[in-house]
């Protein structure tokens, strides 16, 4: 399976995600700059982590009207997964890919720790291979990751299963209900404040976050599988 | 049509303008000697700037002499953007710590943003990728509105900066005292990662080569930053705000991209960073280390603003800007190069052979000055010192135990004090995570990062207890080396070399001077024995508040080497049943400690006494047996005694508690700050091979009970909840900011 790692001008955990995919999960892995017009060849679309465009503005703001952004777009009605990570789901909220706003993290204070999160709904291609409620370990990075909607947004999001992840025991940045990732309505595109590609390795303290690529990989192989 | 009216050469003599900008009378002589004739006002500018304390040295020089500069592994000493180590494999290490002490005064935020934003820089002009920071800061009692503010956003500019530019903050050290209420200290420190052969320098080589500019457009923010940190701080201090720069991180992690990218080139000939003294500085040293000349048309400078002056060019410190040399010819590739990052990359001069710097503007010839003579022929001042009344008087006192009644109460409020307490408040704004190399995390001895594709890590820290050195410099000196080292091997690193920041008050005072000649004696002394060279670092003196001198404060920044990371080892304690080892040897030494502060109120007396053979020794003993895979915990024992560092090795350790035995007097056995000391867990099945390889003492078991007790001479010292110590040790910080 080979994975593009998108790379805006600030992206900072590009990295991190590049070597997920091609050290733990060996797979392939390629970075796209932004300003590319194809994603073709790609089975997985991955936004990492970091500060696109300096986030001067609202995070992801920018970034959103890249280039590349219209392939992911592409890639997303396509029905290919498309991951977006802390600043890669600020992004995915700013292109409309995901219902949804961020506000300032309660504490007004960037905050950075491994959280407890709860995995809400295991019936989807980035979450099979963990167990329905199973409590796993994975950092939080960000100083905007207080997710927001509104009330019937919330009641959709609630009703199709398409909140993911919440944060088990403390919430860190105050989001609405705990929520730490949603996916689209499809299923196919997730975004999350945490970092499971910083959990993939026992030596730097866990590798919870590993489950999700392999289920990312599973749903793949399986539909291949039956076109082959 | 010149916007601003300068002074002429001789209005800048009559009126001696050249004080205004830090020169004194001797130095404005000197300067017309060299010219023979005299400076212009912009000229006057680079020789103001360039002889300041902050770029020549010219007071500490030979102080810095005395510091062992060279070593096997060492592949660039002082004098570069960093000092590069060797550490195998065709890879280097290149690290260093800087102060941003005066700008972070007058504006925390900013100032400890471009601290953070200069170091990087320093790193990256070698040709490095820069894999971690870690910083060292001092603040006022946490009492008053000003510290705490002074606080809360010089750690808010540390974690706005390296979060955003995306390099882990894995660690670093803070103490609190009033001796730094008015003057906080922010140093910053870099590591880097590099293969041999990529390895830059900042040289303007090869006559006719093309002089770039690069990066972020030249403002008139921070102009005279150099001059303004070698003043001390008053009242008027607030008024020099206009000198303090502003960060743009993001503008920097594509300048770092890029110039990572530029490095690989075989079109680049030197690249330096504008740092202090901005395009003065990197231009004057890049030809000065060459022996040759450059050649500017200051209208070809990206300038932000218009209507700037040639010395406003010059002096301006804008941030995120790099001067590089490159072959001639070769200029459209690296603008090329630097487009694809959205940077601009213009071609705005050349080499020259006769070794001038040479500057023109509107078809003017506006400077003309031997590069040399701004870079390497500051005068150099061997400043009177003098031993100060305190220091006798203090060396004649004997040796007092603190009077404590309840060492259980005691214990709980050495834990609240803020230079003890958790400091998670602060790392936890730090992405210490970013890269994902991070094995050992902020929290612990000396933080580990991996080195990626490898079995090795870089284990690394800040250090030094400025109390002891205000108390006796020379000995505080020799142990701030020492404790770093300690961390290192705590951490199982082999200590390799030494980034130095010493935080000075006014040299011009003889005692204060005296205190630096003293430090860098113990430090020299040190880091001989220890055999960890000083390969750069940094001087920031006039840290004086209306007359009145911080502590003196050489901040050691180390970096060790661990051979396989199955050797990274962390303080706490890991497993119920493990043996509990200690180190070293207790005396009642209590001058300068926690406890001391505590029930006195002030400092006094001698400092902690250190024999750096026998220190050495147990360092290598440690490593050893840490390497031999028998040690399951390892933490230096440093302030507040044992009865602190065991519980610190609590803290984190889940369900565990401790049961230990100590000896002699109680206040000293708990809370001593004696030197060279360790606490050790190790696994029941090592205790016969870890007792044959080390000198050390079992007192006591990790137990599956989460309290803490202690026993000393065969009665209940100490005997609290784990969770009791926790809350007094991790709610300090926050409580007091509340």
């Amino acid at each position: 399976m080979k994975f593009a790692v998108i790379v805006f001008p600030g992206s900072n955990c590009d990295v991190d995600m590049y070597h997920a995919i091609k050290d733990e999960l060996k797979e392939e892995a390629e970075y796209v700059w932004h300003d590319s017009e194809s994603l073709e060849g790609f089975d997985g679309i991955l936004l990492p982590g970091g500060f696109s465009f300096g986030d001067y503005l609202r995070t992801g703001s920018i970034a959103r009207f890249s280039p590349v952004m219209k392939e992911v777009e592409k890639a997303a009605k396509a029905g290919k997964p498309v991951f977006g990570v802390c600043n890669g789901f600020q992004v995915l909220l700013e292109a409309g890919l995901l219902p949804g706003a961020m506000h300032r993290n309660e504490s007004l204070k960037f905050i950075c720790k491994n959280v407890s999160l709860k995995v809400e709904n295991n019936e989807t291609m980035f979450t099979s291979a963990y167990d329905k409620n199973e409590i796993i370990s994975i950092p939080v990075a960000h100083g905007e990751g207080n997710y927001y909607c509104d009330e019937e947004t919330l009641a959709r999001l609630e009703e199709n299963g398409q909140i993911v992840f919440t944060y088990h025991g403390e919430n860190p940045n105050g989001s609405v209900k705990d929520i730490a990732g949603i996916m689209n309505e499809k299923g196919n595109v997730l975004g999350m404040m945490p970092h499971p590609e910083r959990a993939v390795d026992p030596l730097l303290g866990g590798a919870d976050g590993l489950k999700l690529f392999k289920s990312i990989l599973k749903q793949w192989r399986e539909s291949h599988a039956v076109k082959a | 049509m010149r916007l601003k009216l300068e002074p002429s050469p001789d209005h800048i003599k009559e009126e001696k303008i050249y004080r205004e900008m830090g020169l004194s009378d001797e130095e404005f002589a000197q300067v017309e000697k060299i010219l023979g004739r005299l400076p212009n006002y912009t000229e006057t500018g680079l020789f103001s700037v360039m002889w300041s304390e902050h770029c020549s040295y010219k007071n500490s020089k030979p102080v810095l002499k005395k510091f062992p500069i060279t070593g096997e592994r060492v592949l660039q000493g002082p004098g570069e953007g960093a000092g590069i180590v060797d550490i195998g494999d065709g890879q280097a290490v290149v690290f260093k710590i800087e102060s941003h002490n005066h700008p972070s005064a007058i504006e925390p935020y900013q100032g400890a943003a471009t601290g953070v934003g200069g170091i990087i820089r320093d790193v990256f002009s070698m040709g490095a990728r820069p894999v971690a920071l870690l910083n060292s800061l001092r603040f006022g009692e946490l009492e008053s509105p000003r510290v705490k503010y002074l606080f809360e956003e010089v750690v808010a500019g540390i974690a706005g900066y390296g979060n955003c530019i995306g390099i882990p903050t894995v660690g670093g050290e803070i103490q609190f005292d009033g001796a730094y209420d008015g003057n906080p200290l922010v140093n910053a420190m870099c590591v880097g990662l590099i293969d041999h052969k990529d390895i830059k320098k900042g040289q303007a080589h090869g006559v006719g080569n093309t002089v770039m500019y690069a990066g972020a457009k030249t403002g008139r923010d921070g102009i005279h930053g150099a001059t303004f940190a070698s003043e001390e701080l008053n009242e008027q201090s607030e008024e020099k705000r206009p000198a303090v720069q502003v960060g743009d991180p993001f503008m920097e992690k594509l300048l770092l991209e890029a110039c990572l990218e530029l490095v690989k080139s075989d079109a680049l000939v030197g690249i330096q960073d504008m740092g202090a003294a901005g395009l003065t500085s990197s231009s004057a040293e890049m030809a000065s280390k060459a022996g040759s000349g450059i050649e500017m048309n200051l209208d070809l400078v990206p300038q932000r603003e218009t209507g700037m002056t040639p010395y406003e060019m010059m002096l301006s410190e804008s941030q995120e800007r790099m001067l590089i040399v490159v072959k001639k010819g070769r200029e459209q590739e690296i603008s090329d190069l630097f487009e694809k990052y959205g940077l601009e990359a213009v071609a705005i001069g050349k080499v020259t052979d006769d070794n001038m710097l040479r500057l023109t503007h509107k078809d003017e010839l506006v400077a003309e000055v031997p590069a040399d003579a701004l870079a390497e022929d500051a005068p150099v001042y061997y400043k009177p010192s003098r031993e100060p009344e305190y220091f006798r008087e203090f060396q004649n006192m004997e040796n007092e135990i603190p009077k404590v009644e309840d060492p259980e109460a005691a214990l709980v409020s050495l834990l609240k004090q803020p230079t003890i307490a958790s400091k998670e408040w602060v790392y936890s704004q730090y992405d210490h995570m970013v890269r994902t190399n991070t094995v050992v995390a902020p929290g612990s001895d000396a933080a580990v990062i991996r080195i990626r594709g490898t079995k090795k890590g870089l284990a690394m820290t800040t250090d030094c207890n400025s109390r002891y050195l205000y108390l006796d410099p020379e000995t505080g000196g020799k142990i701030a080396v020492a404790e770093a080292a300690r961390n290192i091997v705590c951490s199982g690193g082999e200590p390799l070399a030494v980034t130095d920041c010493l935080n000075f008050g006014n040299p011009e005072k003889p005692e204060i001077f005296w205190q630096l000649e003293k430090a860098a004696d113990g430090m020299s002394g040190a880091c001989r024995t220890l055999s960890t060279p000083v390969i750069g670092g940094n001087v920031s003196l006039y840290n004086e508040t209306n007359g009145t001198a911080v502590y003196p404060t050489p901040v050691i920044g180390m970096v060790g080497l661990v051979h396989d990371l199955d050797h990274a080892t962390t303080q706490q304690f890991k497993a119920a049943g493990d043996l509990i080892y200690m180190i070293g040897e207790t005396k009642a030494e209590f001058g300068g400690s926690e406890l001391q502060k505590i029930v006195h109120g002030s400092i006094f007396g001698k400092a902690p006494s250190i024999d750096l053979e026998n220190e050495t020794k147990c360092q290598k003993q440690i490593l050893k047996v840490i390497q031999n895979g028998l040690v399951a915990s390892a933490h230096d024992v440093s302030e507040g005694g044992v009865a602190v560092a065991l519980a610190e090795c609590l803290m984190d350790a889940e369900g565990l508690g401790a049961e230990v035995e100590l000896h002699g007097d109680v206040v000293a056995a708990l809370f001593s700050e004696s030197q060279s000391r360790f606490i050790l867990s190790v696994k029941a099945e090592h205790q016969k091979e870890f007792e044959r390889m080390a000198e050390a003492s079992l007192i006591g078991r990790v137990t599956a009970e989460p309290e803490l007790n202690i026993m000393v001479g065969g009665s209940k010292a100490v005997g609290l909840k784990v969770a009791e110590l926790k809350k007094a040790w991790k709610g300090a910080i926050p409580c007091l900011l509340n």
